[in-house]
């Protein structure tokens, strides 16, 4: 009886074959085509899978020839039939023939009209000597945003501090020149508060005998009183820049101005209506709440129009507002009540514990919230504070109907040239518009979800 | 330096007063303040608009030059306000800006229940339609059952509805916020008819794909005289505003112009002897040196030189003098005399 | 060195009370805000009276003289300004109401097939998302009422949209039903019908619980929705017509086209905002959908798949109902930003309240009243939705636990 061994000797083989290449329809392209595209529609063993396949060919033709044509229009409007020079708007128009475009062919998009302004659509009517001051805020600010942006940056802290106090007051002063005459009472109103302050205390201090009120209380003011007294004195020294002011700010400058206003405020603001909504004491709960929702339930539009048609007649006579400052603060409001519910939900998530945690440690109310759950809470919220922040950016669009020359109100502005009057400038300016919005939005978008994968680690299959 | 800019919001409400609220006394305010705050639109050929260099140009805007011309003898100390159709009143009214020049229309109710003056008309407007040649119409009172293009919230919206009622005819209003939206909407055949001020036409028409196929309509459907507007109760402001306009409209009649102002000013005729200030004090009348009206001419021009340069048939509009010739020249500008 | 017994604890400071503490800075925020109203309003009046603006709302029944393109309600020369504001309200819950029912649908598609096996499938959905949510819905809804305008046959000629109606340019000519007296009693049975489709398909439910025995209830119930008040409609003798647009090729150019009053017409400023709308929103609920899904355990499509059930059925009976409950919070605030961004319509000439109430603001200049009007009516819609919203979330974390 032959053994195992015995037949293994017949005929298994001892040496090993060389490797063969791997069938053509499981490598390369046409097994990658296979599983991910013809795979969903090649299966008719069943009445329902086939007719899935169907639906699944249909629909996989029709995107193609969606996407195409959307292609081929883009082409044609924007390279084949564009008109790339000319010094006036004649050359965009067909029955002038100086662009050399006979009557009755397809005019696309107007290029020049686009080259000949582009640093109006960048900067506004900002005059032309003083762009540099725009370019040097960009320079500063552009580190900073980015230094906050990447975790690997170190000192948060400090380019925080910087970024949301020093850089809007160094923004401030480089773009409207500084040297802002800021009324007498501003200066004795923050004097008699800040007096009041140090009054009350003081007062409590006698009448309960509370030892070291005044002392503490009093450096808190102190500091405060300096801080705002420093504020207002460096935004009324004259630094020697010519003044110009925000009637002529405009383009994508004034976007991000609004755009980086309505962050700079309302991430505090937020993070305070926030608070305000969990506190125990009702009638701040209450507060909160409604300015929240009242801020989230009406149209940013509406609120807009109210700014530039009601403000106005809200306060006393004689006071007037800048323009460009009635629509700050209205954005600004309206992006922290969105931030509110963005931190909230954030605070939501942290675990009781934590709160137990640092109560049994003997931490104030401030101590908390500041050391323990706030810190871990805006962490999970990072994704939603970006996009809120991407909302807030392409809501920007809609001071233009207010009449602020922001980056499309600017466009509409240019479209009124005398010299530039042309059927298809207001389609290429859309088109431009639309691309630069885009990058920006879309870049913003994807730091947001870089951030959710890091922070999301571990949840991946 | 006066840099009312914001008052940014560090104090209360009350604080934050950029008080410029000084009503008696335009004129003092504006010279000790060195500039006009000039209201304009924010956007209409030919009226105002700003240029790729951002500088304002346009009919209304020269008057607000001409102003400036007339008070420094420096015709860019002018600082513009762009107002959109809701806010120019306020604007006005609260003491922003020291004169509306923005194709508003003289009305009585603007001119007595807003507490308004409007110190003349540089321009003489009317609604106009306009037609696609395919349609075969030639008159408006055959537009009944027409689709309608307009600007909403303007008095053209309403002209319009009148028009059709009172001539019992049925018609659809298609209505948009900005021209822009108005004339593509009616390039693209989404209206029959597009109306607006008849200046608006000769401008917006430049936006149509193919202007030779369209025309305009004989009938004009009511009066829009265009005029710069100042606050009530400040008369040597309004004469000032009044005079510097007709100053422009006498100097075209006397043939003064910013080429030969120099050489009038060795003229023998008492009357542009008067004019450029050599004889009389009338500058001295208006609170202003006696060469206003020479340094509006030298740096401004006169009327015909300003509509020539901005609306007129050598600029892309083409809008030809109409109404707003001189009276003399078969129009209806008509100054009073200087002296 | 202080001792317990130096400091009884009964005798702190009231001013280390966090009761007192808490109540002196409510008082304050409470005057605060009290002042600050207080201000406001009387700031307001004086205004008002200085500047010879009469307020109230007497206005509203002057007659208001211009035309609205769309309109449900009779609305003709000698309306007012209040009907104005209705047909702006009208219109704005038309266009929002089909707009959400549109989004919904294409999200739920879209955010599906970004999870779809087919490479070009999710791609392409892929690319839909990330192109259209990040350019602002402004230049979007301008830009879709011109191509919309641009594509649309002109006013004397036409394409048939497939099974919907007639398209040129002044809009979607399509039939519109006309009901003549005696209708009610079909619309009775209308509203009966859909009672006995429900009770059908919980009384299917029931018995599938109970015995495991499956029931059409779906075509049971379309059965009846549809053949009852057919039948209930001719029994009462047709009390109705339909009536199709009309197409006028001859005569004056003036008068060829669509005739006016005549069939049913979604004009292109509807199409275009509710393009825009549409396919922005769908973007958003596209994302929440996909989040939502791929918050269920892989668990649970392992499993279902181990069942036998088909990828289909997975989705349809296992997935979503639990992707669900992630789902729905974040989808109810997109339903209001939709509404909400409704009121952008006024850039392209759609009669919305927003539309509507601006340019009766514009020719009354009562802009105090108008704009509180219009809040009113965004603030009413929101709440009611943030009712439903913390009632649903309510329901649902009871079912959780």
């Amino acid at each position: 009886m032959a053994t195992i061994k015995d037949h293994a000797r017949h005929y298994v083989r001892t040496e090993m074959l060389p490797e063969q290449a791997p069938p053509a329809g499981e490598v390369g392209m046409r097994k990658w085509l296979w599983d991910n595209v013809f795979s969903s529609m090649t299966n008719f063993s069943t009445i329902g899978a086939a007719i899935s396949s169907i639906l699944m060919i249909v629909l996989t033709l029709a995107v193609i020839a969606l996407f195409w044509w959307v292609i081929v229009v883009l082409y044609k409007f924007g390279w084949q039939d564009a008109i790339w020079s000319g010094t006036d708007g004649s050359f965009c128009r067909p029955e002038d023939n100086k662009g050399k475009v006979p009557i009755g062919t397809d005019i696309g998009a107007c290029w020049p009209f686009i080259t000949n302004r582009i640093g109006q659509f960048m900067n506004g009517f900002y005059p032309e000597a003083e762009r540099w001051r725009i370019y040097l805020t960009y320079i500063i600010g552009a580190p900073l945003i980015a230094g906050l942006l990447m975790p690997s940056v170190p000192r948060k802290g400090l380019n925080a501090i910087l970024l949301f106090v020093a850089f809007p007051i160094v923004a401030t002063i480089l773009l409207s020149g500084g040297g802002i005459e800021i009324a007498g009472s501003t200066w004795i109103f923050w004097a008699v508060v800040f007096a009041i302050c140090l009054a009350v205390l003081f007062g409590i201090q006698m009448a309960t005998g509370a030892k070291g009120l005044l002392m503490s209380g009093g450096k808190v003011v102190l500091m405060a009183a300096i801080a705002i007294f420093a504020i207002l004195f460096a935004l009324s020294f004259d630094f020697g820049l010519p003044f110009v002011e925000t009637s002529k700010w405009g383009g994508l400058m004034l976007t991000l101005v609004i755009g980086l206003t309505g962050i700079v405020v309302s991430l505090p603001l937020g993070i305070v209506l926030a608070l305000g909504r969990r506190s125990q004491m009702p009638a701040v709960r209450l507060a909160s709440t409604i300015f929240i929702e009242v801020w989230r339930g009406v149209p940013l539009i509406t609120v807009l129009f109210m700014s530039s048609v009601m403000l106005p007649l809200f306060f006393a006579e004689g006071v007037s507002f800048d323009k460009l400052i009635r629509a700050l603060i209205v954005v600004a409001l309206f992006s922290s009540a969105y931030m509110a519910e963005v931190v909230r939900g954030g605070l939501q998530a942290i675990p009781k514990g934590q709160y137990e945690g640092s109560q049994a440690l003997g931490l104030s109310y401030w101590q908390t919230t500041f050391l323990i759950t706030m810190p871990q809470a805006l962490k999970l919220v990072i994704p939603g504070i970006v996009n809120t922040f991407i909302g807030l950016f392409k809501d920007t669009t809609l001071v233009s109907i207010i009449g602020l020359y922001d980056f499309l109100g600017i466009l509409d502005s240019a479209l009124q040239d005398t010299n530039w009057l042309a059927p298809t400038n207001q389609m290429t300016g859309f088109l431009f518009m639309a691309v630069v919005y885009w990058v920006f939005c879309f870049s913003m978008s994807r730091y947001s979800m870089y951030t959710e994968n890091r922070l999301h680690t571990g949840h991946k299959r | 330096m006066k840099k009312t800019l914001l008052a940014i919001g560090l104090g209360t409400a009350v604080s934050m007063a950029a008080a410029t609220a000084a009503y008696a006394g335009t004129l003092d305010d504006v010279k000790s303040k060195g500039h006009i705050q000039c209201g304009v639109s924010q956007g209409l050929p030919g009226f105002s608009n700003a240029d790729a260099q951002g500088n304002w140009t346009g009919l209304d805007v020269d008057v607000c030059r001409a102003m400036a011309a007339a008070i420094f003898g420096d015709a860019t100390k002018v600082k513009y306000t762009p107002l959109s159709s809701k806010e120019r009143f306020t604007a006005l009214q609260s003491g922003e800006i020291d004169v509306l020049s923005r194709n508003t229309t003289w009305t009585a109710t603007r001119d007595t229940a807003l507490g308004l003056n409007f110190a003349g008309v540089n321009y003489y407007d009317g609604q106009g339609f306009m037609v696609r040649k395919s349609l075969g119409v030639t008159s408006a009172l055959q537009l009944g059952g027409a689709a309608v293009c307009t600007n909403t919230g303007t008095t053209t919206e309403l002209n319009v509805a009148d028009y059709f009622r009172a001539n019992n005819m049925k018609f659809e209003v298609v209505a948009f916020e900005k021209s822009d939206e108005v004339v593509g909407a009616y390039d693209k055949g989404r209206c029959d008819v597009y109306t607006t001020d008849q200046s608006g036409l000769f401008a917006q028409r430049l936006k149509l794909s193919n202007v030779n196929d369209h025309i305009v309509l004989p009938e004009i459907i009511s009066k829009e005289p265009l005029g710069p507007v100042v606050r009530q109760g400040d008369d040597q402001w309004f004469n000032l505003v009044r005079w510097t306009h007709n100053a422009m409209l006498n100097a075209e009649e006397m043939g003064i112009t910013s080429a030969n102002v120099d050489e009038m000013l060795k003229s023998k005729n008492p009357a542009v002897l008067r004019f450029v200030g050599k004889e009389g004090s009338f500058g001295e009348n208006l609170g202003l040196k006696n060469d206003w009206a020479y340094n509006i001419i030298k740096q401004v021009g006169n009327y015909s030189e300003s509509f020539e340069r901005n609306v007129g048939p050598k600029t892309p509009l083409g809008i030809a003098r109409g109404l707003n010739a001189l009276w003399s020249k078969g129009g209806i500008q008509y100054a009073p005399p200087i002296r | 060195m202080t001792t317990i017994s130096d400091e009884p604890s009964s005798k702190v400071s009231f001013w280390y009370d966090p009761k007192v503490r808490s109540i002196i800075s409510q008082l304050i925020l409470v005057g605060l805000i009290a002042w600050g109203l207080y201000a406001l309003v009387t700031n307001t009046i004086h205004n008002l009276e200085r500047l010879n603006i009469a307020s109230g709302f007497k206005f509203l029944s002057t007659e208001a003289g211009f035309t609205l393109i769309q309109s449900w309600i009779p609305y003709d020369k000698s309306a007012t300004y209040l009907r104005a504001f209705m047909v702006g309200l009208i219109n704005t819950f038309y266009v929002a109401i089909v707009g959400i029912f549109l989004a919904t649908i294409l999200g739920f598609l879209v955010g599906i097939a970004r999870l779809s096996k087919s490479w070009i499938i999710s791609r392409v959905a892929t690319v839909y998302v990330e192109v259209l949510r990040n350019i602002p819905l402004l230049l979007q809804i301008i830009i879709w009422y011109k191509i919309l305008l641009l594509l649309s046959p002109d006013k004397r000629g036409s394409i048939s949209i497939l099974g919907i109606g007639e398209m040129n340019v002044t809009g979607l000519w399509t039939s519109k039903f006309i009901a003549h007296d005696g209708f009610w009693v079909t619309g009775i049975a209308i509203g009966i019908a859909l009672v006995l489709a429900w009770k059908v398909s919980r009384w299917a439910h029931k018995r599938q619980d109970a015995t495991g025995q499956q029931f059409p209830s779906f075509w049971a119930g379309l059965g009846i929705v549809i053949g009852l008040p057919l039948l209930v409609f001719f029994a009462t003798g047709s009390p109705g017509v339909i009536e199709s647009p009309e197409f006028v090729s001859e005569g004056p150019m003036l008068r060829r086209g669509f005739k006016t009053g005549v069939g049913f017409v979604f004009i292109p400023e509807f199409l275009a905002l509710l393009f825009a709308l549409v396919l922005y929103t769908a973007t958003f609920i596209a994302e929440i959908v996909r989040a939502g899904i791929l918050a269920v355990d892989h668990g649970q499509t392992e499993a279902a798949g181990a069942l036998g059930l088909r990828r289909g059925t997975i989705l349809r009976q296992v997935v979503i109902p639990q992707a669900m409950r992630v789902i729905i919070p974040p989808l109810t605030s997109q339903y209001l930003n939709l509404t909400k961004n409704s009121s952008l319509a006024m850039a392209i000439g759609y009669p919305d309240v927003m539309g509507a109430g601006g340019i009766v603001l514009n020719q009354s200049g009562q802009a105090v009243e108008m704009i509180i009007m219009i809040m009113v009516v965004y603030l009413t819609f929101s709440l009611v939705t943030s009712v439903f919203m913390n009632w649903y979330n309510a329901k649902m974390s009871m079912v959780e636990r």
